[in-house]
C-alpha cells in the first residue's frame, strides 16, 4: 500500500504545478503595495484607484496584453515604512513568477525595499519620489525614479521663474518639509543660485507641518520674490492658509508635485487661488484615454474610485500615467521576450531601461500631453525630466506653462557622483553601460 | 523689537491652538486619572462629524449640534463599553484602553465621513487686521485672536464648573480615589459619561478651530502631540495650567524657531531649522526636572 503513495503524491504536485503554470502563462501579477488608509490614505485612493482603473481598461478594452491579462494583489502599508517591507515580502513570492514594475508611492518605503528589490530582481520604479541617484542605472539596476526627479524638478521651476524676467538679484526662499523629501533638491537650488545669481534662502518646517507662523514671519521679514515650496500632506494647506495670513502672494509661491494635488487646494479655500505647482501630469477628463477610461471602465461599472467625481483629479491621472508606463515596459518586454507570454523581473527591467514612449506613442494610446514623452537608457534612469507648470484657479489646476526640462547638465553629474559614492560604500561593481543594450 | 513683539505674539496665539487641545486631557486626567492617548483622534472624529453632516446640505449651526450628540453620545459609549470594565484597575490599564480607543476613531472616522481632506469654513477669515498692520506693522491674525477669546471664554467656564458645581467636586474626588468616591455613593459611571461628553465638548472646539485653520484631515490627530510639552509644563490636573503651559510653548518655541538656528549656524556650520518640532519637549524636560508636577499641578506627598 505504501509502494503507491509516492507515486501518488508526485503526480498531485506535477498536476498543481501544471495548474500554476497554466495560470501563469495567461496572466501578468503586478504586486501593489498601496495605501488607501491612514494619514495620507486620499492621496493614495486617488493614484492606486487611477492605476487599478487602468490595468483594467487594458483588460477590458485588448483583453490585456497580447491575451495576457492583467492581474494584481493590493497588500495596505498606511504609508509605514515596516508594513512595506511586509506588503513587499507578502508579495515576492507570487512576483518572481511574473510581475509589472512595483510602485510604493513613498520615499521611506522605497528607501527600505532599494537594495532587497535589486536582490530579488524585481523592479522598483518611483515616479516622482524616492532615491534620485538612482538615475545612474549602472549602479542601481532594478531601481527606476522615473519621469523625472526632484532635482530635475527644482532646475525646471528655476528655469520657469527665470522666463518671467531673469533671476539676477532676486531673492528666493526654499521653504520644505525637513526630511529627505524635503532636503532632496536643496543641493540643485545651490547650484542654480550660484548659476544665476539669486539669493537663496533656506527654511525648513518640521513634521506634520501644521504649525508655521514663525516660518512665514521669517518670510514676511526677508520679503522674497518668489517661494519654493516642497510640502507634503497637512505642511500644504497650512502654508497658504498662513502665506494669507501675512500678505504673501500666492502667484509668488510654486509648490513641488507634492504639493500640488486637488487634495492640497481645495481644504485651503480661497487662500489657494493663484498658487503654482509643478506637476508630470496634468489634470482633467478632457484627456482622450481619461474619458475613455470613464466610459469604458465606469461604463461596464468595474471602476475602482468610490468617488467617481475624482476621476480627472491631479493624483487620479497620475496613478493612470504610472500604469501607462508599466504596461507600455510589459509590451516591450514581451515584445523582445515573447509576445503572448508573461514576463519576469529580469525582462521587466529590460523593458524599463529601454522605454521609448514617444509622441506619437501618447497620442496612439489617448495620453498626448497626460504625461511627457519618455526616452529611458541604463546611463538615464529618469528618461524624461521634464514637468509643467500649472495654476489654481479656485476650482481647478489649469497648465500654465509647456513642458519644461530641467537642467540636466547640471543636475546629471550630481546624480552620477552620488551614486559612484554609494557604489563605493556598499562595494558595488557598476555595470557597464555600454554593454548593455 | 518690532518683528521680536510680532514672533511673540504669534507664539501666544498659536500656544492657545495648543491650550485648546491640552484641556481636553485635562479633564480626562482630573476625572479619571489617566492620560487619555485619544484625545487628538477625538478631535479628528468631532470636525470629520462637522465636515460630514454640512456635506449632507446642514448649515453650520445644526453640524455643529449633530457632532455634538455625535460626541456625548461616543462619551457614552466609551463609559459603557472600555471604562466600566476599568473601574480600579491600574491607570496603565485604562491608558492602554484609550490607545486602543485612538486607533478604533482613527479607523472608523473616516470610513464613516471619507477622508479627503476638506476645508472648514467657520465664518472668521485667517486674515491679518488692517488696523494693527497699518499702525504697527505688524500681523496679528483674526481668526487667531477669535480664537484666544474661544479658548478664554471656555477655559473660564470650566474653572467654574470645576469649582462651584457638585458635579465638579464630584470629578475631582473621583479623580482622587474611584473607590473612595464609590464609598460616599458618588455616581461613578455617570460621571465619567459626563467627564468624557465635556472633553468631546472641547474636542469639537479645538476640531473646529483647527480644521478651519489647516483643513480637516486625519493630520488632526497630530494635534495632540504638543499637547503632552503643555501638560508637563502646565500640570495634567489643572485648566488654567492648560492654557498658561500652551502659551509658554507656543511663545517659546516661535521665537526658538526665529532666532535660535543663526545661533547654531555660527556654532556648528551647516543648516538649522525645523526645531519647533523637538523644541517643547526639550523645554518640558527641563520642566520635570525643577517641577515635576508642573506650574498648577497638584504636589503628590505619600506618608512613608
Amino acid at each position: 500500500m505504501f509502494a503507491y503513495r509516492k507515486p501518488l503524491l508526485l503526480t498531485g504536485v506535477a498536476l498543481t504545478l501544471l495548474a500554476q503554470g497554466a495560470l501563469a502563462a495567461e496572466e501578468q501579477f503586478f504586486p501593489l503595495v498601496s495605501y488607501r488608509v491612514g494619514p495620507y490614505g486620499a492621496n493614495g485612493q486617488s493614484f492606486y484607484g487611477g492605476f487599478v482603473d487602468y490595468l483594467n481598461y487594458v483588460n477590458l478594452k485588448e483583453g490585456g496584453i497580447n491575451g495576457v491579462k492583467l492581474v494584481w494583489e493590493e497588500c495596505e502599508t498606511e504609508y509605514n515604512n515596516a508594513k512595506g517591507v511586509e506588503c513587499y515580502e507578502r508579495l515576492k513570492a507570487k512576483a518572481k513568477v511574473s510581475t509589472g514594475p512595483l510602485h510604493v508611492m513613498s520615499t521611506g518605503i522605497s528607501y527600505a525595499l532599494i537594495d532587497k528589490s535589486a536582490e530579488d530582481k524585481l523592479p522598483l520604479t518611483m515616479m516622482g519620489y524616492g532615491r534620485t541617484d538612482a538615475v545612474d542605472g549602472s549602479v542601481f539596476p532594478y531601481a527606476f525614479p522615473l519621469v523625472t526627479t526632484y532635482q530635475m524638478q527644482a532646475s525646471a521651476i528655476v528655469k520657469f521663474l527665470k522666463g518671467k524676467g531673469g533671476l539676477e538679484g532676486k531673492k528666493i526662499v526654499f521653504l520644505y518639509h525637513d526630511s529627505a523629501y524635503g532636503k532632496e533638491p536643496i543641493v540643485a537650488l545651490q547650484e542654480e543660485a550660484k548659476l544665476n545669481k539669486f539669493n537663496l534662502t533656506l527654511i525648513p518646517v518640521a513634521h506634520p507641518g501644521n504649525e508655521q507662523s514663525a516660518q512665514w514671519l521669517q518670510i514676511r521679514q526677508e520679503n522674497p520674490d518668489y517661494v519654493i515650496f516642497w510640502g507634503w500632506g497637512v505642511m500644504n494647506q497650512t502654508a497658504l492658509k498662513a502665506a494669507q495670513k501675512v500678505g504673501f502672494s500666492r502667484d509668488k509661491m510654486i509648490g513641488s508635485w507634492w504639493a500640488g494635488s486637488e487634495e492640497d487646494t481645495v481644504p485651503a479655500g480661497d487662500a489657494a487661488k493663484g498658487y503654482m505647482s509643478a506637476t508630470w501630469n496634468v489634470a482633467g477628463t478632457d484627456v482622450p484615454l481619461i474619458a475613455d477610461i470613464k466610459k469604458v471602465v465606469y461604463g461596464a461599472g468595474k471602476g475602482n474610485m468610490q468617488d467617481e467625481a475624482k476621476v480627472g483629479t491631479i493624483l487620479y491621472n497620475r496613478g493612470v500615467s504610472a500604469a501607462v508606463l508599466s504596461v507600455e515596459a510589459l509590451r516591450g518586454a514581451q515584445a523582445k521576450y515573447g509576445k503572448g507570454k508573461p514576463v519576469n523581473g529580469e525582462q521587466v527591467r529590460w523593458a524599463l531601461e529601454n522605454l521609448d514612449i514617444t509622441d506619437a506613442r501618447l497620442k496612439e494610446i489617448g495620453a498626448t500631453d497626460l504625461l511627457p514623452p519618455i526616452k529611458t537608457s541604463c546611463a538615464n534612469h529618469e528618461g524624461s525630466g521634464m514637468v509643467k507648470i500649472q495654476q489654481w484657479d479656485g476650482a481647478k489646476w489649469t497648465p500654465i506653462s509647456g513642458w519644461i526640462e530641467g537642467n540636466k547638465d547640471l543636475i546629471h553629474p550630481l546624480f552620477k557622483a552620488s551614486a559612484q559614492q554609494y557604489a563605493k560604500e556598499k562595494s558595488i561593481a557598476p555595470i557597464d553601460c555600454a554593454k548593455e543594450s | 523689537m518690532r518683528f521680536f513683539l510680532e514672533v511673540l505674539i504669534s507664539g501666544l496665539l498659536s500656544g492657545v491652538m495648543y491650550s485648546l487641545v491640552a484641556l481636553g486631557f485635562v479633564l480626562i486626567y482630573k476625572a479619571s486619572g489617566v492620560f487619555n492617548f485619544a484625545q487628538g483622534a477625538m478631535v479628528y472624529l468631532a470636525a470629520l462629524s462637522v465636515v460630514g453632516v454640512m456635506e449632507k446640505g446642514a448649515p453650520l449651526w445644526l453640524a455643529v449640534i449633530v457632532a455634538f450628540i455625535v460626541m456625548t453620545l461616543f462619551g457614552i459609549a466609551t463609559e459603557k463599553f472600555v471604562l466600566r470594565k476599568l473601574v480600579n484597575q491600574p491607570p496603565i490599564a485604562l491608558f492602554m484602553a484609550t490607545i486602543g480607543l485612538a486607533f478604533f476613531i482613527e479607523g472608523l472616522a473616516p470610513m464613516v465621513f471619507g477622508s479627503d481632506p476638506r476645508a472648514l469654513d467657520i465664518g472668521i477669515v485667517d486674515e491679518p487686521i488692517e488696523a494693527i498692520l497699518n499702525r504697527w506693522g505688524m500681523v496679528i491674525s483674526k481668526f487667531d485672536l477669535a480664537a484666544a477669546a474661544i479658548a478664554a471664554v471656555l477655559v473660564t467656564s470650566l474653572a467654574l464648573f470645576f469649582q462651584y458645581t457638585r458635579i465638579g467636586r464630584a470629578l475631582r474626588a473621583v479623580a482622587d480615589d474611584h473607590q473612595a468616591a464609590l464609598s460616599i455613593g458618588i455616581p461613578l459611571q455617570h460621571i465619567w459619561a459626563i467627564v468624557w461628553g465635556v472633553a468631546g465638548f472641547v474636542a469639537l472646539v479645538a476640531g473646529m478651530l483647527w480644521g478651519a485653520r489647516n483643513g480637516v484631515q486625519f493630520a488632526l490627530t497630530f494635534t495632540a502631540l504638543k499637547a503632552l510639552p503643555v501638560l508637563i509644563i502646565g500640570g495634567f490636573t489643572s485648566v488654567p495650567g492648560a492654557i498658561v503651559g500652551g502659551l509658554i510653548i507656543g511663545a517659546s518655541e516661535k521665537l526658538a524657531e526665529i532666532y535660535l538656528p543663526p545661533l547654531m549656524q555660527s556654532a556648528f556650520g551647516g543648516n538649522f531649522g525645523g526645531i519647533e518640532g523637538w523644541f517643547p519637549y526639550v523645554l518640558a524636560l527641563g520642566f520635570l526636572l525643577v517641577r515635576p508636577e508642573g506650574l498648577f499641578g497638584e504636589k503628590h506627598i505619600d506618608r512613608v
